[in-house]
């Protein structure tokens, strides 16, 4: 029983950061029909800007509760300077070309925001595990576990209705949406494309950096981070549909489960066992859980 | 299909197989030694996107190919330090040996799939065959293990030549496999390959299997990929699970992008390009070597959209399609 409920707290927290980044990721696919190798790297921004600031705040004696909205404060800033650059500066560059093409841009994107982070943030670990005991501890039967990883699934729970809600019952969501099915049609109703993309990007930016930034209490910030979480946040949309809100949140507790299963069950088996359950999940559905049947051209 | 198209392109392709061959063989013997060691590396790399850029024709992207390089790779290895297998020749037969059998069960499979859901599943299994190789005491965990030099038909050259003669090994597989691969291109099948790319169903409409097709075209490029992978070990004398990592996969497609569609040796040439720029970049710029290829892609996507053939047909003034 205490094993059940350990694997199902670390699988759903797990899962709760791993959601708000692919939400990211499969929004930016959504309207823009990239799949971004980079998404990883604004994770990892995310969580040396999150870092970073917390440390700032922390030496001005600025209480830990104030510092947590420092962590959102650090994700908004990434991706309101990088996102506009990336997504005017680079990518409208090679809007129209073919969607391989447009991943291995995003790849090239990746690699240079390798090199980037160790200039700016050289490769010593940071930490800001200080926040991590913000919210105390919490007993569940002999077990205790960290308040913070609670407050973590809230906040993805919070910001999975927010995007719905924001997407499906605001004027801008509608049109957001109306860009996702025909940007041409949207074009010719007056849309404004080109910010709607801007806005897509910047907002899936975001959320990439604040998985990040909401992650750094519990981790140690070094290189390599946005490495393993693009591939997982793949793995996630893949599972749950591209540029599906439910597919994601479906793809995560899955991935997230899996994940905590095979670390207290089989260790050994947790660096695979998400692709296992991937490629199972496409054996049967290999469209993902949640994706519309799409159209073949005849 | 007329047969006489398919003649000419086979004589062409053996011949410009020859003639580049006793080329390359006669740089093995005069190019510096570290030229030698990256024209190796270059080839046996190259080979893997051969078989990437197989699979691109007829319209999928694998993004796990380092699934067959490091099948290739480890069986080479493992022969060579357990079996006491030397030899150059019989371990770039057992690495492509290699890669065809772990393609074999997934082929079928693989075949079902395209786009994203390809790339990714691709992916899936190669990075399934990393986490068992990091965590198999037995294969030298996350540190690989070492490989001494091959020998020839029981042959060990000498320190002073043994660059040159191994180079000379690489270079003929490459070749052979090369050349081999350009002949399927031309072949009715390889042709309903690009049909497929364009219109899967029209094909299926007209009475061929595509699900035939694709697993041919799978294979092929697991057997390409696994022999590159033994290659590889013999150029670099070590191996590690890297070999199945995902960004290994990411370099193999590429250097296939960077070729183009259209021509084997533009692929050759592009692998070539690339270990120059990775192996000047990490040279002069040792800590921000990401950085520069990052950059080096970014131009390569810029300004050559279609890739280094479509620079050749650029400059003889032909169009794209007239190109082979």
């Amino acid at each position: 029983m205490t094993l059940l409920t350990t694997i199902l707290v670390d699988g759903i927290t797990y899962a709760s950061w791993l959601f708000i980044v692919a939400l990211g990721l499969t929004l930016v696919f959504g309207v823009l029909k990239i799949l971004n190798i980079a998404h990883g790297s604004f994770y990892a921004i995310g969580a040396y800007a999150g870092a970073s600031l917390a440390t700032v705040l922390a030496a001005q004696k600025i209480s830990p509760a104030f510092a947590l909205v420092g962590l959102v404060l650090a994700a908004i800033l990434v991706a309101a300077l990088l996102a506009p650059l990336v997504e005017r500066g680079l990518l409208r560059v090679f809007y129209g070309r073919d969607e391989v093409l447009l991943v291995l841009v995003t790849y090239a994107l990746f690699l240079i925001f390798e090199d980037a982070m160790k200039l700016a943030w050289g490769t010593n670990p940071y930490y800001a595990s200080d926040l991590y005991q913000v919210f105390g501890n919490i007993n569940i039967g002999k077990q205790t576990y960290v308040g913070y990883d609670f407050a973590l699934i809230a906040l993805a729970v919070l910001v999975g209705i927010g995007v719905w809600w924001g997407l499906n019952r605001t004027k801008l969501g509608k049109i957001v949406t109306a860009v996702i099915h025909s940007a041409e049609i949207a074009a010719s109703m007056g849309v404004k494309v080109n910010r709607i993309y801007t806005f897509a990007f910047m907002f899936g930016i975001f959320l990439a950096a604040l998985g990040g930034a909401l992650t750094a209490p519990m981790i140690s910030v070094q290189p390599g981070l946005s490495v393993g979480v693009v591939i997982v946040s793949f793995a996630v949309v893949i599972i749950g549909g591209l540029g599906s809100i439910e597919g994601a949140a479906i793809g995560a507790l899955v991935v997230g489960l899996a994940r905590a299963a095979a670390v207290h069950i089989y260790p050994p088996a947790e660096l695979f066992s998400i692709y296992v359950v991937m490629a199972a999940i496409l054996f049967f559905r290999p469209e993902g859980l949640f994706q519309r049947i799409q159209a073949r051209k005849i | 299909m007329s047969g006489t198209p398919s003649k000419d392109a086979r004589r062409t392709a053996l011949v410009a197989g020859l003639g580049i061959g006793v080329a390359l063989i006669a740089f093995g013997w005069v190019a510096p030694k570290w030229l030698v060691s990256l024209s190796m590396l270059a080839l046996s790399l190259g080979l893997v996107s051969l078989g990437v850029l197989v699979l691109m024709r007829c319209g999928v992207v694998p993004f796990g190919q380092g699934l067959v390089y490091a099948a290739g790779g480890y069986a080479a290895a493992l022969a060579f330090n357990k079996w006491g297998l030397t030899d150059a020749l019989a371990l770039s037969m057992l690495g492509a040996l290699a890669g065809f059998l772990i393609t074999l069960p997934f082929a079928p499979f693989l075949a079902r799939y395209r786009g994203i859901f390809f790339a990714m599943l691709t992916l899936a299994l190669s990075m399934v065959l990393y986490g068992v190789l990091m965590k198999s005491e037995s294969m030298g965990g996350s540190d690989g293990f070492n490989v001494t030099r091959a020998t020839i038909f029981g042959w060990r050259a000498p320190d002073a030549q043994a660059p040159a003669v191994l180079h000379t090994v690489v270079v003929l597989v490459t070749v052979v496999f090369g050349v081999l691969t350009r002949i399927y291109c031309d072949s009715a099948r390889g042709l309903v390959s690009q049909a497929i790319r364009d219109n899967e169903l029209r094909v299926e409409y007209l009475g061929v299997s595509v699900a035939r097709v694709m697993i041919t075209n799978l294979l092929i490029a697991g057997t390409l990929g696994g022999a590159g992978g033994a290659l590889s070990i013999l150029a670099l004398g070590h191996i590690d699970p890297q070999f199945s990592y995902w960004t290994t996969s990411g370099e193999f497609v590429f250097v296939a992008i960077l070729a183009g569609h259209h021509s084997v040796v533009a692929l050759f040439a592009s692998s070539f390009i690339l270990e120059l720029v990775r192996s000047y970049s990490s040279a002069y710029f040792p800590n921000m070597w990401q950085l520069a290829l990052g950059v080096f892609l970014l131009l390569v996507i810029r300004f050559l959209p279609n890739g280094l053939g479509s620079l050749q047909a650029r400059l003889t003034g032909k169009s794209e399609g007239a190109q082979r």
